[in-house]
């Protein structure tokens, strides 16, 4: 099938102006006869929530952290892009459009990053608004410093806290809904099934985490923000919750899961230290404003002491191999570089699995204390886990997962194939193609929640009849018994292996052959490996306790399970995309020098798979990206 | 490194809990609490008993899920970390831990470690925010805010609302949490206009959620892994003077 995005036509500035305008309403009086289920209270679930409560939908929120508070937006450190052009340095809504847009590798839809740019100086305005803390120059102006891929200064900051401060606003914004009696929240909750009627999405499963009892809700629409999908390489920079399920029980309703291939691996995470490790710990990529990366230049030096390697034997090999966006290069360039540097045997650190992040030169210049001032959360947090100074020594580093640019396919209503399903922030595929650019998943998150589904849910709700389907009918008693069965089943197996062992298992087969750097060889492997673990799993996989209570074991499980089917279509993806572009490296797929090889011939398209059932393969359907205001360029950062 | 555990084992919020002895065999110094707690609990599902629940989720320190008492201390003897970020290199071989959940009247106990924090929320959700829509609001440069303003409102908006403050104090006050976000609204323009209001709400949501009031025992600053100075009770109690002329 081909899909159409319906993304509006005409000049792209006016797009989402004309949109806005062609699109119905709802009558401020029916508003409250409309009930929107948003799962998930993270940026944009959050955002969303509060935002269609304010207008007087009668809106249930859910999450299965114990607070709205707590999504893991909140982790992010760095900052949030907005093309305000403060700094007069030549910055404008066109070329965030633009960065954004080369940044992904044009696999993004060129009306969906439009209209992410235009709305990017909205959300600091909103934030603002709310009492989010950025930081501030001296004059009481806004401050603002650069990130990886660009070469404005258009990123605003918390300190190394922006996620918190930005999600805190939105939770906060939630609240007073909720007091307002527009907003109910279910926190300790967790989707366990989307209830589908005719087609339509009508409302959900869930099972409450303290209980263990399984609920159902019916909603005239049902909205998804619940994130992104990287643990299933288990070790990953995502919280211990985060997972696929609710994605992939769309999928498993007939929802498409579009480009499950791009995921980032973010360069600057602290390396791994041992098999205790349950996960990795992202440093701020602004460190790269004043951090540079280097490698001893032969490996016999690679055993030595930072200290010990004079200047001239270090290999500042961002700055040698991209000189005009040095050490900002994008993240998916940067950790690549960082890979072959330790292939090449001259990693440092346990495992030779590190490079150093080096802020001796930016100390020289401007001082330690200035440097702390920008950094000193990051550098606090470096000494806790690695019980180093990173003042006195550098930094050591190395990519590890972060962020997924695939997710549900959506239209540019952010509306899921399946009528009545929408998709936001991270879990959504539209708008950073195959590599995200730093500073771009808040504003996403934001600019869906605050001012994409407010309109465009509307839009859906004018054409239903508010509370046509409830929960009283049979597909939700259905959807109920499934979901139980299923959870009676985890329980049954009575094996003899742990649910985190299965994990770790699929962690490493995620990690080595869909990783970093994929081959049809590797990729091939993983998917004979992958079905044969799942088999394992539901043969011998050991929960302990009860299912009617509070049991963190089995939400593993149940996690766990749902990345083991999921796994084989990002998988599948990968080996179908014969090509390299952003994030999506195919180590058959690159120039003399070790860049990413694109075919736009036959690969300009975002690719969504139809979920067939187990032991079946998905099937493809293509959405060809069109490039109207952007040619499509070979993506140089030399 | 080898250590001997006391953790708190409770079923549900109206049972009876008590201490079980548990061993935790070669840890690794450079692994997490946390971490060492997911061993354990390996071990003990090997022998068939159900783990230790503990609620953690980012495990970076700024969530604010995590969270138990160690041998008496909230989030444990490191200054300003969080469980999840305490490393075992702060403890010696031979070492006995005694792990608790957070002690208070408005935080039931789920599940051995694990509590009920709702009463958190509800504080906030009595004020503890701009009454701003979304929509067109002013452009952001137009609310100029000296620096010392912003960097004090950062401050206190840096609270993580782990609840810890709470755990520490003799009266079970969640008067430093309440008394952040009043500071961190209180002294920028966009929130000053409903502080009076906020300060009322917030602190009589915050009795009416079971929680004690605030003498001064400055233990909650002693336990807050975000350093938040009891500094922002000060300027709450100022707050309040100020309400009540209006």
């Amino acid at each position: 099938m081909i899909l159409d995005g319906k993304c509006p036509t005409g000049p792209i500035e006016k797009t989402w102006d004309k949109h806005c305008f062609d699109m119905k309403l709802v009558n401020p009086a029916n508003k409250r006869k409309y009930k929107i289920l948003m799962v998930g209270t993270g940026l944009a679930g959050g955002a969303g929530a509060a935002t269609l409560g304010e207008l007087g939908y009668a809106v249930e929120a859910f999450c299965y952290q114990d607070s709205a508070r707590r999504a893991h937006s909140i982790a992010a450190q760095g900052g949030i892009n907005a093309a305000k052009n403060y700094h007069n340095d030549g910055d404008s809504v066109f070329r965030l459009f633009y960065d954004t847009i080369k940044g992904g590798d044009f696999r993004a839809r060129e009306a969906d990053v439009w209209r992410l740019a235009q709305v990017s100086n909205n959300i600091i305005d909103q934030c603002v608004a709310q009492g989010v803390p950025f930081a501030r120059e001296y004059s009481g102006l806004l401050s603002n410093r650069s990130f990886g891929g660009a070469q404005v200064s258009r990123t605003f900051y918390a300190r190394g806290q922006t996620g918190q401060q930005l999600l805190l606003g939105a939770y906060q914004a939630l609240s007073r809904q909720v007091k307002a009696g527009t907003v109910k929240l279910h926190p300790r909750t967790e989707m366990v099934d989307l209830v589908v009627v005719d087609g339509v999405a009508k409302g959900i499963t869930v099972r409450n985490l303290v209980s263990g009892e399984m609920e159902s809700h019916w909603g005239d629409a049902v909205v998804l923000a619940t994130g992104g999908y990287v643990n299933v390489f288990y070790l990953s920079t995502n919280a211990m919750g985060c997972s696929v399920t609710a994605a992939w029980k769309a999928c498993r309703k007939g929802a498409f899961m579009a480009n499950p291939c791009y995921t980032q691996i973010h360069p600057t995470c602290i390396p791994q230290s041992g098999d205790h490790q349950s996960k990795l710990t992202l440093m701020s990529e602004s460190l790269r404003n004043d951090g540079r990366c280097w490698v001893p230049k032969r490996k016999e030096d690679c055993e030595k002491t930072a200290s010990e390697i004079a200047e001239g034997d270090r290999d500042y090999y961002l700055e040698r191999k991209y000189p005009s966006f040095g050490n900002l290069a994008p993240r998916d360039i940067a950790s690549r570089a960082a890979k072959e540097q330790c292939d090449d045997e001259r990693g440092v650190g346990p495992g030779k699995r590190g490079v150093y992040l080096d802020f001796q030169s930016s100390i020289d210049r401007v001082g330690e204390d200035l440097i702390r001032e920008r950094y000193g959360n990051l550098f606090e947090m470096y000494e806790k886990i690695t019980d180093e100074n990173a003042y006195k020594q550098p930094m050591r580093i190395y990519p590890a997962p972060h962020y997924s640019m695939g997710g549900l396919w959506v239209d540019y209503n952010c509306m899921s194939n399946i009528p009545g399903l929408f998709v936001l922030g991270e879990a959504n595929f539209s708008v950073h193609g195959a590599n995200r650019l730093g500073a771009s998943a808040l504003m996403q998150g934001l600019a869906d929640g605050y001012f994409v589904i407010p309109y465009t849910i509307g839009h859906y709700l004018a054409g239903v009849t508010p509370g046509e389907v409830t929960d009283e009918h049979a597909e939700f008693a259905k959807s109920r018994e499934e979901a139980q069965a299923r959870i009676d089943k985890l329980m049954n197996v009575n094996g003899k292996r742990s649910v985190s062992s299965f994990h770790r298992a699929l962690g490493k087969i995620m990690w080595e052959n869909v990783g970093m750097a994929r081959s049809e060889k590797s990729l091939n492997f993983a998917l004979k490996e992958i079905p044969a673990l799942r088999e394992e799993f539901w043969q011998n996989v050991k929960v302990t306790g009860k299912s009617d209570q509070r049991n963190g074991q089995l939400e593993d499980a149940g996690r766990v399970a749902d990345f083991l089917e999921f796994a084989e279509v990002m998988a599948t993806d990968a080996l179908h995309r014969k090509e390299s572009c952003g994030g999506h490296f195919r180590t058959e797929f690159q120039t003399d020098d070790g860049e990413a090889m694109r075919d736009d011939e036959n690969f300009c398209y975002a690719a969504a798979w139809e979920y067939k059932g187990e032991g079946k393969a998905p099937e493809l359907h293509k959405e060809p990206l069109k490039f109207e205001n952007v040619k499509l360029a070979v993506r140089s950062y030399k | 490194m080898d250590l001997t555990l006391y953790v708190w084992r409770q079923n549900g919020p109206e049972e009876k809990g008590k201490l079980e002895q548990y061993a935790a065999k070669n840890v690794s110094p450079d692994s997490s609490f946390l971490e060492m707690l997911d061993e354990v609990n390996e071990e003990l599902i090997g022998e068939g008993i159900d783990p230790i629940e503990f609620d953690n989720d980012c495990r970076e320190g700024i969530c604010g899920t995590c969270g138990c008492v160690v041998n008496g201390v909230p989030h444990g003897p490191q200054e300003k970390t969080t469980a999840c970020q305490l490393h075992m290199r702060q403890f010696s071989d031979g070492d006995s831990l005694t792990l608790e959940p957070w002690r208070a009247k408005a935080f039931p106990v789920i599940k051995d470690l694990a509590v009920d924090r709702d009463a958190l929320d509800k504080i906030i959700q009595a004020g503890g925010y701009t009454s701003a829509y979304t929509g067109e609001v002013g452009e952001a440069n137009q609310t100029l805010i000296s620096k010392p303003d912003a960097d004090y409102s950062m401050d206190a908006a840096a609270c993580i609302g782990c609840g810890a403050c709470v755990a520490a104090c003799p009266n079970g006050s969640a008067m430093l949490f309440t008394s952040a976000k009043i500071a961190q609204m209180a002294v920028l323009p966009q929130g000053a206009i409903e502080a009076a209001e906020r300060v009322n709400s917030m602190t009589e949501a915050m009795l009416d959620a079971g929680f004690g009031n605030c003498t001064n025992h400055y233990e909650c600053e002693a336990a807050c892994p975000q350093g938040i100075s009891v500094k922002f009770i000060a300027k709450t109690n100022r707050e309040y003077v100020k309400a009540l002329a209006k």
